[in-house]
């Protein structure tokens, strides 16, 4: 539609970009953990990294905050420089580390209220936040606890209601639910699921799909510091996947041998060391079509493309090795 | 409530910036979030740390005191020995103080706590860091300085009003043994690093003229002595203990000045690098 387009184009309508990457680079010695990599991401958009371990992700955020120089390329974080301009960037995103680093010296909330203080904000409006986002992070009963007596997730969460404490622009989450139990991880995503809903902007890394899928609405395929492929979710599944897969599992011994047998079913094979995937619209169909050959797996499954799919079809590796 | 909060303007960069990033005039939320933190932990340390110099001086000043009997003080005077010994365990005292905040405190801090990380995530500059690191440090020195000087009061050691001038004193080497104390330590890497400040300590506590006079050292070691920062703070205190002003305090206020300064450039710079690369 060209009308829309048009409209797209005058400045009052165009959507500003609060993160521009051309080209950045990181290079430690004469290893590239950051190998020229572009993305723009929107205001209130939710934006993934997806990746191994290893993949530059992290390191791509260390450079977003300006607490890691990049080598080369251009970086803007809301109109700024972060190498030259550092503090003023950092004052408005909201941080989540890989690891927690929680002041395990104070309790819970003066947590968040001395997080504040390092911005210069005072207590008549950190107090009532604190509150305000102990609430958020369903610890309000733990007001008064140690940081070391909380569980995991509680943890998380507690790094994320720190993370707000400044009203941030942009929310920085580095791999926000590695190392939780799935009960934690749902109550996690449900809690920045609502921040998404209510507009903050979030720039997340992690290596699972599921989390990706749930949370972002657009993503970038990073392997070996360099952008595989950039979409939302659905699209990238739709590009580089089919429909459904069919997974099929002969054994650790036979997977390779029975292999060459599944030739000409579905539209394309992948022989993992514990299973082979065979990538098909009508992934029923295709098992019927194995039976046919008369073989007989030990377990079969059909489901739904993913985006470890994409993931291995880009990069011929599993997410999680 | 909640959405006057949320509408409300924040004021999050500084209006100004005059060292630019390293800086954010925030010395104050790095600084109160470390008594908030002492606060709560275990009193039992700080406190054993102001004991030890006044263990010293009961068993030495009173004890060993009685079969020395008196000795030649600053500017001549014969005096207790525990008269001579106080003024030099204050100068420990303060030091102690100094070096248990900045050294092991902040090694933790920096290497397992993660807290100057975070910090640094905010719109915190690293010098914001390491003054507020270096004046909590500072507290806990000038705090113990304080004490011990009313130790000394209570046992009648206080022979002249001039000697109150030994609480300020006292500061600045607290200042300087804080000041470097993080310096030294934001570049050590490992436990075995850390154990070589003890190893410095305890020889530089005794051998700093704190027990006697440098006179009884042969020249070489003398020199030695006096290139060390205690030994400056040994003898500044124990010249204004005596109402005694010579152009020599300036010379010790000036080692700790460098000692200082020369502590923040390292400590900001070592921060900086480790985590703003």
């Amino acid at each position: 539609m060209p009308q829309t387009s048009l409209s797209h184009r005058l400045p009052q309508q165009a959507p500003a970009a609060v993160i521009t990457a051309r080209n950045v680079v990181k290079t430690y010695g004469d290893f590239n953990a950051v190998d020229g990599i572009s993305f723009d991401v929107q205001q209130g958009e939710s934006f993934g990294l997806l990746g191994p371990n290893g993949a530059g992700k992290s390191t791509t955020m260390r450079m977003i905050g300006g607490v890691s120089q990049r080598t080369s390329g251009e970086l803007s974080i809301m109109g700024l420089d972060p190498d030259q301009h550092g503090p003023e960037v950092r004052a408005h995103l909201g941080v989540v580390p890989q690891q927690d680093n929680l002041d395990e010296e104070l309790k819970v909330r003066d947590n968040l209220i001395v997080y504040g203080r390092y911005f210069g904000l005072p207590y008549s409006y950190l107090r009532p936040k604190a509150d305000e986002l102990l609430e958020f992070a369903q610890l309000t009963d733990k007001a008064k606890a140690k940081v070391d007596a909380l569980s995991g997730g509680m943890k998380r969460r507690l790094t994320i209601a720190r993370s707000l404490m400044n009203d941030p622009k942009v929310l920085l989450l580095d791999e926000p639910t590695t190392g939780l139990d799935p009960q934690a991880r749902h109550i996690l995503w449900d809690r920045l699921f609502r921040l998404k809903e209510a507009g903050v902007t979030l720039i997340l890394t992690t290596h699972y799909m599921d989390e990706a899928e749930q949370l972002c609405d657009r993503l970038i395929v990073v392997d070996k510091g360099k952008i595989m492929a950039e979409g939302s979710p659905s699209a990238l599944i739709r590009e580089h996947s089919t429909r459904e897969v069919l997974e099929l599992r002969f054994g650790s011994e036979r997977n390779t041998t029975v292999a060459p047998e599944l030739g000409g079913i579905g539209e394309r094979l992948e022989t993992l060391p514990d299973r082979i995937l065979i990538y098909a619209d009508d992934g029923e169909a295709a098992l019927e079509q194995v039976s046919n050959r008369g073989l007989r797996p030990i377990t079969s499954l059909v489901r739904r493309s993913s985006l470890e799919d994409v993931f291995l079809r880009l990069t011929g590796r599993s997410l999680i090795d | 409530m909640s959405q006057h909060i949320v509408s409300q303007q924040l004021r999050l960069e500084p209006s100004r910036r005059p060292l630019g990033s390293l800086y954010a005039g925030n010395v104050r939320a790095v600084f109160s979030r470390g008594v908030k933190a002492t606060w709560g932990t275990n009193w039992a340390i700080m406190v054993s740390g102001f004991v030890e110099p006044v263990l010293y001086l009961v068993a030495m000043g009173i004890g060993l005191g009685s079969l020395i009997g008196t000795v030649t003080g600053p500017g001549g005077a014969e005096i207790g020995y525990a008269n001579y010994i106080a003024p030099a365990l204050l100068a420990v005292s303060a030091m102690n103080g100094a070096v248990y905040d900045s050294t092991w405190n902040v090694f933790f801090k920096l290497h397992f706590a993660k807290l100057y990380e975070g910090m640094l995530y905010t719109s915190l500059g690293p010098l914001d860091v390491a003054l507020g690191e270096i004046l909590l440090a500072l507290l806990r020195g000038a705090l113990y300085a304080t004490g011990f000087t009313a130790v000394m009061g209570a046992m009648g050691l206080i022979t002249s009003p001039w000697a109150l001038l030994m609480i300020p004193a006292a500061v600045v080497v607290a200042f300087g043994f804080a000041s470097f104390g993080m310096a030294i330590t934001s570049y050590m890497k490992t436990f075995q690093q850390m154990d070589w400040i003890n190893f410095i300590m305890l020889p530089m506590f005794l051998f700093s003229a704190t027990f006697y006079p440098l006179s009884v050292y042969p020249e070489p070691i003398q020199w030695l002595i006096q290139a060390l920062p205690l030994w400056h703070g040994v003898e500044m205190l124990r010249q204004l203990s005596a109402g005694i002003f010579t152009g020599a305090i300036l010379v010790h206020l000036l080692y700790f000045l460098v000692m200082i300064v020369l502590g923040l450039i390292l400590s900001t710079g070592r921060l900086r690098k480790l985590f703003l690369n």
